[in-house]
């Protein structure tokens, strides 16, 4: 509860306690009742602050903003286009959160810049050296580095390259980024899902602008996530296997037959079968699965967490 | 904090007869999802639906009514309900989903909202999540030895199994009942259910079991706004007829006994785990 209104505090401002002190200041009482019902609509405090630059078209509080850039590595951009599966959350994010200061796809800047928080999306080819250059060239550059997906987590489908093809046929050999650089923070799947892509930009705002006590909640949320790396950079269905059932973790919930992309997991017995042909060695069937790692502070709140993440996305608190 | 957060807890059945004439308990579970069912506060809802063997689930998405009477009843083995969780928002296409799952499977779905990484789509759309009390579960074929070889029952004449008051129960359809020490049943339980650390089903919007309430009668905590929602809605329909659990025997007393009996038992466990080997243990998924 302590680390959940702190960060409400953050995403909402003071609005609430400004209301309750000085009701009698509001001029139009129906407008005060709109904000109370809203908490959505953005705080007065980041309003005051903005930049007033008549250059700047939109009304956005870009003060505190973190910079993130995606960088594309051998990947297919079904990345890319998860985040911008957010729709207007990625608008959201993009006004109040984030300024996507790189992005081949999305943004005209040609060279990798310094920045917050690299997306990297797909694995690097060895032969290719400008992807070699770029990939140092990111960790240099970014405070923190994630993997977004599961080719630059883990390889994913281009661990099954082996070269020969048009118009690169000597483009054979394709590693996860962790195997040439530290990485941060791994989001598996193929594609992540958006809205876990969304959860972690918020959450590293926080863990960069936030106070102590603000990286403390995004610490914990994020943990889990950043300890990834430590496993390695090799992910198959056989993970299921061999931590979790062989480890006696096992209960037989499903969730990772749910998580598989490609519907490599079946249950059988009670248990998860894994079609090892089919498994494109994505990672999210044991990131997803609750034994892989499970939080009782950040899970066990879950209602509010999920209530804040509606309201700073804009999409009111119901 | 063994029973986790919860707004209350009342004593509850279902005032549908029909309803309670196979569920496992009160029927609470069947007729909160055919409240939210006829009241479009979810489009259908994943339960544990009849298998291809006697008392032996098979997850399905139930849309009707006639599904949700279909899969009344606890089958002591695994229903892994949460291998649908995807497929009932992307292939049948559910805005609203209702699930039915163990403390487990509860706790699976809200690390799924939270960290939606293999779950596109989902995290919005859980309607009402309905946890069952959990104590163990079986493999099926440890739930057949139960049944078939320690109570002499066959599968397929069994009715109804319960556990309860120490003894497991097979009930048959000519009325043979068959009872034995809990104690015996042990050794089949699930190596995975002896790191959990939940009896009550903390994750779920509204938890139901047996224990704590008269025969006949389940145990409820409503624990979230979503899940308050739909149980007052629901009790003013003429839904549910209620007690107070403060006047029913045994009462919370016993569900906090076993919940923090579970709890203890399991993270002693953990901690065996951990130093299993010689400088060496087993992986603890908590963090
Ligand atoms: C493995 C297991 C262990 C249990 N242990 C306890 C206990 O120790 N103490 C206690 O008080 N209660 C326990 N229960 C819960 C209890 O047996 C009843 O399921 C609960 O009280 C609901 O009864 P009801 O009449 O409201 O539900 P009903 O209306 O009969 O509906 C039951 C619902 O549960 C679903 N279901 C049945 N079997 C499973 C399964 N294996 N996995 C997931 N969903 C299933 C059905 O599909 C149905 O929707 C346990 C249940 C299970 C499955
Ligand atoms: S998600 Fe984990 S605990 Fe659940 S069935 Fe799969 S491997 Fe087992
Ligand atoms: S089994 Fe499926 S989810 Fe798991 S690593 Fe393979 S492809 Fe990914
Ligand atoms: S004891 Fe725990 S792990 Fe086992 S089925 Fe019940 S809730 Fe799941």
């Amino acid at each position: 509860m302590g680390l959940l209104s702190r960060l409400k505090k953050i995403f909402t401002g003071d609005q609430e306690a400004e209301a309750k002190a000085a009701p009698e200041k509001r001029s139009e009482p129906a407008a005060s009742k709109t904000a109370a019902a809203k908490p959505a609509s953005k705080p007065e405090d980041v309003k005051v602050n903005r930049i007033q630059d008549a250059k700047i078209k939109e009304d956005k509080p870009v003060v505190e903003k973190i910079t993130v850039g995606h960088v594309h590595m051998s990947g297919c951009t079904g990345c890319l286009v998860s985040l911008a599966d957010n729709y207007e959350g990625l608008f959201k994010i993009l006004d109040d959160y984030a300024d996507l200061v790189y992005c081949l796809t999305l943004a005209d800047v040609r060279h990798i810049p310094e920045m917050d928080v690299a997306l990297v999306e797909g694995s690097v080819c060895l032969q290719d050296e400008c992807s070699v250059r770029e990939i140092k060239e990111t960790r240099e550059k970014s405070k923190v580095v994630v993997a977004l997906g599961g080719c630059a987590a883990y390889g994913n489908i281009t661990r099954f390259s082996r070269g020969g093809q048009w118009n690169q046929p000597q483009h054979e050999s394709f590693v996860p980024i962790g195997d040439l650089i530290d990485v941060d923070l791994y989001l598996p799947s193929c594609p992540p899902g958006a809205e876990a892509i969304r959860n972690v930009c918020l959450m590293a705002y926080l863990l960069l602008r936030g106070d102590e006590s603000q990286k403390a909640l995004a610490a914990a949320y994020l943990k889990p996530l950043m300890e990834l790396p430590k496993r390695g950079t090799e992910a198959c269905g056989c993970d299921l296997m061999v931590d979790v059932i062989n480890q006696g973790l096992c209960m037989g919930c499903g969730t990772c037959a749910a998580a598989c992309p490609v519907r490599a997991v079946s249950m059988q017995a009670g248990k998860p079968n894994v079609d090892r042909e089919m498994c494109i060695k994505c990672g999210a069937c044991y990131v997803q699965c609750p034994r892989s790692f499970y939080s009782f502070d950040v899970v066990g709140q879950f209602e509010s967490i999920s209530e804040l993440i509606a309201t700073v996305m804009g999409k009111g608190g119901q | 904090m063994v029973l986790g957060n919860y707004k209350t807890a009342v004593c509850a059945r279902a005032a549908d007869a029909d309803i309670l004439k196979c569920s496992q308990d009160g029927g609470v579970v069947t007729e909160l999802f055919t409240y939210a069912l006829e009241n479009g506060v979810i489009d259908g809802a994943i339960v544990a639906g009849p298998g291809d063997a006697p008392f032996k689930p098979e997850p399905i998405v139930a849309t009707t009514k006639a599904e949700l009477l279909a899969a009344r009843g606890t089958r002591y083995t695994i229903s892994p309900n949460m291998s649908l969780i995807k497929e009932a928002t992307r292939s049948y296409g559910l805005d609203k989903v209702g699930i039915v799952g163990t403390p487990c499977q509860m706790q699976a779905l809200r690390k799924a909202q939270l960290y939606p990484i293999g779950m596109r789509k989902v995290p919005d759309k859980i309607a009402l999540a309905i946890g069952i009390f959990c104590m163990e579960n079986f493999p099926y074929q440890g739930l057949e030895a139960i049944v078939e070889d320690h109570c002499n029952t066959k599968m397929e004449s069994a009715v109804k199994m319960d556990i309860g008051k120490g003894k497991f129960t097979v009930y048959t359809e000519r009325g043979a009942v068959t009872q034995i020490p809990l104690g015996a049943t042990h050794k089949y339980e699930q190596p995975g259910c002896h790191v959990c650390l939940d009896y009550v089903a903390n994750m779920a919007d509204v938890s139901t079991g047996s224990v704590g309430t008269p025969d006949g009668w389940s145990t409820v905590f409503v624990r979230t706004k979503k899940g308050e929602d739909v149980w007052s809605k629901a009790v003013a329909a003429g839904y549910f007829e209620t007690k107070d659990i403060a006047s029913v025997k045994p009462g919370l007393d016993l569900v906090t006994k076993l919940a923090t009996g579970k709890i203890d038992r399991n993270k002693k466990t953990l901690e065996e785990r951990a130093k299993m080997g010689v400088g060496k243990g087993l992986r603890n998924p908590y963090i």
